[in-house]
């Protein structure tokens, strides 16, 4: 009879055995190494033991029994130290083991970032039952916390089976989203916000720094200063091919063990299968093809013929309430093409990827019932053309349902609020609509509800809609573009009511119809997200219009503009000096003094701008925002200093309030001008915010314009003091950032609202006054910074990726 | 094929472009939302403007100068208005980004 080695009692050779014993029982003389002291059991099932849901007893697959049965050597507890292909025979701490074929089966070993602190006691990586029952061992003291350093498979599996053991849990994700290699935005947004509901803390684009503690873990510190108190840290960062055996024996090894398709390494009598091999380059951590390679090496040594092949895969979460489904690939490849099916009310996302008619890969959250019909369609290359439009609901549904823009609103809860002026939530509407109150109007005149600044007027009437069903005409109104059924108003409320605090969460919860908007909503999403949430939304350049995303000007030529902010106007000799300097070191063609009080270096090469920014910012200039949806000039006269007419000090007060909001970004520009007496030189009266200064204070006056509409600014108040100037000043514009469509200057908001709107918030409620410049101020905690610093440091990035013209000219 | 190393997928920002220099003219690498890159000439057949500063939306670019948008896969503008950009063969294998020096010379000879 022939001796069979196997090195590793794991999932691939647990099953390669029971393919050889069916095929050839009784011809090989089996001898079982394996470095765990246990036989083989299901290693996927580690989790359900890990959370409590099920015994290490169920999940064992082969117990004493079997291995007798089968006259199987069962050396467990001992790991293999050598392999001697001279003298076809193993090493180990009992010495030596001879066989005819030798099979290694020895999996991968968790990767292990080598972190400062990494080798204390608490640091553990989740791959076998030690593992497990180390966990559950910390899970038992009260109060115990976990930090677990990995966001992706095994590392929420982790998070949720001890959360379920009451540990408090953070996850620490060094990607934007969780699973980032499985799921794309939309889907890892879900999966967030399902672990952070059943109390998984949850901290992405993380980077940790060290793990501390004094004999034991104490703590995890973050790059950012943040520290995690913990007791147990799971590291599951990724898993490595454990093939050191195998290379000190002269194996040909590349990544992992090299195979042919028979799972033959480079000795004839040596073969290897599981994720310690590589086939054609690829690498493998699911079982699904171990099991074929099991198969095949079944064959293989029973002389039949059989070649393993690469083939697609599925990914599922076992976490119970965590739905999630990925297949195929959505990452590379040419003429792709997406299906988008998103329904915020059951938390439902699906998004299909189609090349030549034919779907190449699958994500879905919330809703997988249909994934291994997707999978299957992948697998054989179905052709979709027929049934391309209704592909994306199923094999079941093929009438063609579409996704319902009401059900964001039908989801909301009773007392999420619809309108903010007056308080009311939705379900104090319902219980007008239910009472008899069936149009707009009776929803004014019972509830008060849109009857203040209108804004809301959407959301009434979807709620109107959800509640009367078809007996409810809804009127058409100009949504945002043609991702969303939403108007700006409605995407504005919906963001602060939800809560809504990403850009995917917008995406997601207001059901918009394609995977990351497009270049009209994106600008405008982004900027409600940043007004709403300062703290907590990071502002994304890559949703902004070029002159914002490179802070300048872009010209007809594809040139650029640089504009220093001239305070109030202001200027001395030596920034004078600076700009001409500028303007002689990067050949300026043009230099020009604007309508806005400052001087403009037009026509400047995108690779200079770095260059330029940094002399500029070396002279003490920062960025004028001339290109921004934000603050640009203020605009000012010469007031008492020189003017035999000027009452107050018009240009102090214009650089104050020019470095007050300077920064910050605002639904459309906005301009200012402190004039110091009625004459007006400093034209403060055509401006977003104009103040003519006179004896008794400062007359402050909005909603001005001089563009394409000429408009002359609206009184907002008369106040005595610079100091209520300013304050005014700023709740005005914060009022503005919060409640402004996208792209309305302030006139053509205040037309929308009514000035008496505003001046009962910004005036008469002197709370609600302070309470806007607190949230302004907050606001400016991060946004009052000069952009150019910051990247005339990373000027790498304004310059090509590559110089060809340099290489071809040979 | 002649496949040459330009640089790192990271070196490009998700959602952005960045541009390659070539004798006839900037070719822009856009890289999407799902890390897919494309190749395509970085000029607006409009007006000449420099897509690779476009919002970039699923697989498509908006001209940051009159917002015509183009598709990255075919090149082709999309909606009303009628023109397209050439697109460039190109992969990404180990997180590099390769571009077909073949059929960037033959531009350059055309
Ligand atoms: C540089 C400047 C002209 C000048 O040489 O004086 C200028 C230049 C531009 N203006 Fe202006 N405006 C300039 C003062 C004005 C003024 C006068 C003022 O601010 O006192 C107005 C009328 C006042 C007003 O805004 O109400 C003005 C009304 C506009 C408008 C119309 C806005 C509107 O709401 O109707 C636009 C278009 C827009 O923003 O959508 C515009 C847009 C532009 C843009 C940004 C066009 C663009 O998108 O590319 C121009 C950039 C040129 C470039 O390539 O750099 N510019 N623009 C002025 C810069 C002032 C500064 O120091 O920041
Ligand atoms: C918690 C968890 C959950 C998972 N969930 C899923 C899932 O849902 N779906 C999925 O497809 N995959 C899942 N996986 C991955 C899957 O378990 C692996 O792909 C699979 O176990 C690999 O099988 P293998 O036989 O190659 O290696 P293993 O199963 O790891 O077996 C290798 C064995 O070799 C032993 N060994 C190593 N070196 C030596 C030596 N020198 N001498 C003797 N013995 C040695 C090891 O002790 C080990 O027992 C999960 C993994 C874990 C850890
Ligand atoms: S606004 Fe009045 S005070 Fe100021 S410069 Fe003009 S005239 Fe003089
Ligand atoms: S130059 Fe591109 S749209 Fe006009």
């Amino acid at each position: 009879m022939q001796k069979l080695v196997v090195i590793g009692a794991g999932m691939a050779s647990g099953r390669l055995l029971e393919h050889l014993f069916d095929a050839a029982p009784g011809a090989f003389d089996v001898t079982l190494f394996n470095a765990e002291p246990r036989g083989n059991y299901n290693r996927l099932m580690l989790s359900p033991v890990l959370s409590g849901e099920k015994s290490y007893g169920e999940i064992i697959t082969h117990d004493d029994d079997w291995y007798a049965g089968n006259t199987v050597t069962c050396r467990f507890g001992e790991k293999i130290d050598g392999i001697d292909r001279a003298r076809k025979v193993v090493l180990s701490a009992q010495g030596e083991t001879p066989y005819d074929k030798l099979i290694i089966a020895t999996g991968s070993n968790p990767f292990i970032i080598p972190l400062p602190g990494h080798t204390l006691p608490g640091v553990i990586s989740y791959r076998d039952l030690d593992d497990t029952n180390a966990m559950i061992e910390t899970s038992a003291t009260p109060g115990a916390r976990a930090v677990v350093i990995g966001g992706g498979l095994l590392g929420l599996e982790a998070a949720a089976g001890l959360r379920m053991r009451g540990m408090e849990v953070t996850v620490l994700h060094n990607t934007g989203h969780l699973m980032e290699r499985q799921l794309d935005a939309a889907a890892g947004y879900l999966l967030r916000r399902d672990l952070e509901a059943r109390g998984i803390n949850v901290i992405t684009q993380a980077q940790t720094q060290s793990i501390e503690g004094n004999g034991h873990v104490a703590r995890v510190m973050l790059v950012d200063g943040t520290e995690l108190p913990c007791e147990l840290v799971v590291m599951a960062v990724g898993i490595r091919p454990s093939v050191q055996l195998a290379k000190d024996a002269g194996l040909d090894v590349g990544r992992a063990i090299t195979v042919d398709a028979q799972m033959q390494t480079s000795d004839p009598d040596v073969y290897a299968l599981g994720e310690c091999v590589e086939f054609a380059g690829t690498l493998f951590g699911l079982v699904a093809p171990l099991y074929d390679q099991a198969k095949v090496l079944a064959k293989t040594l029973t002389d039949q013929e059989d070649a393993f092949t690469v083939k697609e895969l599925a990914t599922k979460l076992k976490v119970t309430g965590c739905d999630l489904f990925s297949a195929g690939d959505f990452a590379e490849g040419a003429d792709r093409e997406d299906i988008v099916f998103r329904d915020p009310g059951r938390g439902v996302y699906k998004r299909l990827v189609l090349k030549d008619d034919h779907l190449i890969g699958a994500v879905m959250y919330g809703d997988t019932a249909d994934g291994s019909w997707f999978f299957g369609l992948i697998k054989d290359a179905t052709d979709v053309s027929d049934m391309r439009d209704t592909l994306i609901f199923g094999p079941a549904y093929q009438g063609g349902a579409t996704a319902d823009p009401l059900s964001a609103v039908a989801a909301l809860p009773a007392d999420a609020e619809i309108c903010g002026c007056n308080g009311i939530c939705k379900g104090q509407i319902v219980s007008a609509i239910k009472g008899g109150a069936h149009t707009l109007g009776d929803i004014r005149a019972t509830t008060k509800a849109s009857g203040s600044c209108g804004t809301c007027t959407g959301l009434v009437e979807q709620v109107l809609a959800v509640t009367l069903g078809d007996d409810f005409v809804m009127p058409t109104s100009q949504p945002v573009c043609k991702c969303t059924e939403f108007t700006h108003e409605d995407v504005r409320l919906l963001i602060k009511t939800k809560e809504l605090k990403s850009q995917p969460a917008v995406w997601q919860e207001l059901g918009w119809t394609t995977p990351n908007g497009c270049h009209v909503c994106r600008p405008a999403i982004n900027f409600y997200l940043l007004a709403d949430w300062p703290l907590e939304y990071q502002d994304d350049p890559q949703s902004r219009f070029v002159n914002e995303r490179n802070h300048a000007n872009i010209q007809k030529d594809g040139t650029y503009s640089v504009m220093p902010r001239m305070w109030g106007g202001i200027t001395t000799p030596t920034e004078l000096r600076a700009i001409a300097d500028a303007a002689d070191k990067y050949n300026v063609p043009t230099v020009k003094v604007t309508g806005g009080q400052r001087i403009d270096l037009l026509g400047v090469k995108k690779e200079d701008l770095p260059g330029m920014w940094f002399d500029l910012n070396a002279a003490g200039m920062v960025s004028g925002h001339a290109y921004s949806k934000g603050l640009r000039t203020v605009k000012t006269c010469v007031g008492t200093d020189h003017c035999r007419f000027g009452t107050q000090d018009s240009t102090g007060l214009g650089i104050k309030l020019e470095k007050l909001l300077w920064g910050s970004w605002t639904p459309h520009k906005v301009k200012l001008a402190v004039s110091g007496c009625p004459r007006n030189c400093a034209e403060a009266t055509c401006k977003d915010v104009g103040i003519i200064c006179v004896d008794s204070g400062y007359q402050v006056g909005v909603g001005g314009a001089a563009g394409m509409d000429l408009k002359e600014t609206e009184r907002l108040c008369d106040v005595p003091t610079e100091e209520e100037a300013l304050e005014v000043t700023a709740a005005f514009v914060q009022i503005y950032r919060e409640n402004a469509k996208y792209l309305d200057r302030p006139y053509k908001w205040i037309a929308k609202v009514g000035l008496d709107w505003v001046k009962e918030r910004v005036v008469d409620d002197l709370e609600n006054r302070r309470a806007l410049v607190a949230r302004f101020d907050l606001s400016q905690t991060i946004y009052r910074k000069d952009p150019w610093a910051p990247l005339a440091a990373k000027a790498d990035t304004f310059a090509p990726l590559a110089d060809l013209t340099l290489e071809a000219a040979e | 094929m002649n496949w040459i190393d330009i640089g790192a997928l990271d070196d490009i920002p998700l959602r952005g472009a960045r541009v390659v220099k070539t004798q006839l003219g900037c070719v822009a690498l856009f890289r999407t939302d799902t890390d897919r890159v494309f190749a395509v000439s970085d000029t607006c057949p409009h007006k000449g403007g420099p897509l690779s500063e476009g919002i970039v939306h699923g697989n498509k670019v908006t001209c940051p100068l009159h917002n015509w948008v183009f598709s990255l896969e075919t090149g082709q503008a999309q909606g009303a208005d009628s023109g397209s950009i050439t697109t460039y063969p190109v992969q990404v294998a180990a997180g590099r980004i390769l571009l077909d020096a073949t059929t960037l010379k033959k531009r350059s000879a055309a």
